[in-house]
């Protein structure tokens, strides 16, 4: 399975970005060959609708879990449309949380915050 | 008064006393028109109790999806500059409080699998006060942008004295509401906040290549940043209303200062021939 986790910095060791939409950088990890790599979050300046592109950009990327603090509605109904698993990330590293992931210790992200959309 | 002018009273943040000043300049005028283009919150009908004769309905475009046409080629989705397009899974989803009704997808899907559907905005009432003809936008609450409303608004513009009742604050609303006027009055009130959100405001306004000019409201003895601003910036004092009880007290209530005072009166008509000659000048 392909697990993506919003990175502040392209490390393995680098700290979950507290922004989903806004992240720099997401971690694309992937179960089987256990192997990780970065990819650039086009929509992290966008003026509006950074959810919905970054979400778009994980769908394509074939993620199936997503591993984040914090996550808009309009994300959540893309990535919900996709089947794709949403979990609570905790306050450690990239590597904690995909060894966590791994070890099946992550909860579901129960809340689904309504966005900070402005005029 | 003959002179075709639309004035717009902003400020850059709530509660500086725009609309007070808006509907005492507009009663003064008596034949003229008066928007409030707040469409957020209006309140100017509370002060100017128009007579209501026509109420519309304000609609957006938003685009629907056939999905026996749609084949999920995501030519939509990566052209909208909004991002109110997604597609998943060869399905796709329209998130239309994101939407800014462009238009553009139904005329790039080569399916045919998009239309425009009408959603109601808000609604535009037309009334009257004697010789003031009076309109208001609602916007329908929920939605994410008045601004269509408020141009439906600015297409009732026809000439004479127009006082535009500003949205308050320095985005997009009042970006929209400033695009067809003639001259901005900023009401600012004397406070460090009032300064800053009157230098947004005046920001706003330059970058518009809008004349405009500053009347400082509630002002007291005390130091006034808004009139040091203004001082520094070369943006002009066309008045200072001093703090007044009773003119908050009227105004709470929900009348027109001009109609209790016989000074308030001269003083707004004053004003609005003052904001005429700096109009003219500008």
């Amino acid at each position: 399975m392909i697990i993506a986790v919003p990175a502040e910095n392209q490390s393995l060791d680098s700290a979950i970005c507290q922004s989903f939409g806004r992240a720099p950088f997401y971690c694309i990890y992937d179960t089987e060959s256990e192997s990780s790599r970065f990819i650039d979050n086009s929509a992290k300046e966008a003026s509006g609708g950074a959810g919905v592109e970054a979400a778009q950009l994980l769908v394509d990327e074939n993620v199936g879990a997503l591993i984040t603090f914090r996550l808009g509605e309009n994300a959540a109904r893309v990535l919900r449309a996709a089947n794709t698993t949403l979990l609570k990330a905790v306050n450690l590293s990239i590597a904690d949380n995909v060894a966590n992931f791994l070890e099946k210790k992550l909860v579901d992200l129960d809340e689904i915050h309504s966005g900070y959309h402005h005029g | 008064m003959a002179d075709d002018l639309t004035i717009a009273v902003l400020s850059g943040k709530g509660g500086t006393g725009k609309t007070m000043v808006s509907v005492n300049l507009a009663a003064v005028a008596e034949s003229a028109t008066y928007i409030d283009c707040d469409v957020e919150e209006p309140n100017g009908h509370l002060f100017l109790k128009p007579e209501i004769f026509s109420e519309e309905t304000i609609t957006i475009g938003k685009p629907e999806v056939d999905n026996r046409l749609c084949d999920g080629c995501k030519i939509c989705s990566d052209a909208c500059a909004f991002k109110a397009l997604a597609v998943v899974k060869g399905k796709l989803l329209i998130f239309p409080e994101i939407c800014h009704s462009c238009g553009l997808c139904y005329q790039l899907c080569p399916q045919g699998a998009l239309t425009e559907v009408a959603q109601r905005l808000g609604v535009l009432r037309k009334g009257h006060r004697d010789e003031l003809v009076v309109l208001s936008g609602e916007l329908q609450i929920g939605e994410p942008s008045g601004v269509p409303l408020i141009k439906a608004l600015l297409e009732n513009i026809t000439g004479g004295i127009t006082i535009i009742d500003g949205p308050p604050g320095s985005g997009c609303l009042v970006h929209e509401t400033i695009s067809r006027a003639d001259f901005c009055l900023l009401v600012a009130e004397p406070t460090r906040f009032g300064e800053q959100n009157l230098a947004l405001v005046h920001e706003l306004v330059t970058l518009m290549g809008k004349p405009s000019a500053v009347l400082l409201n509630k002002t007291t003895g005390d130091d006034n940043p808004s009139r040091a601003y203004a001082e520094a910036h070369g943006l002009p004092i066309i008045a200072a209303l001093g703090w007044d009880e009773e003119l908050a007290r009227i105004t709470s209530a929900g009348a027109l200062i001009t109609e209790h005072s016989r000074q308030y009166h001269r003083y707004f008509f004053r004003l609005l021939d003052q904001i005429l000659e700096e109009a003219r000048h500008a």
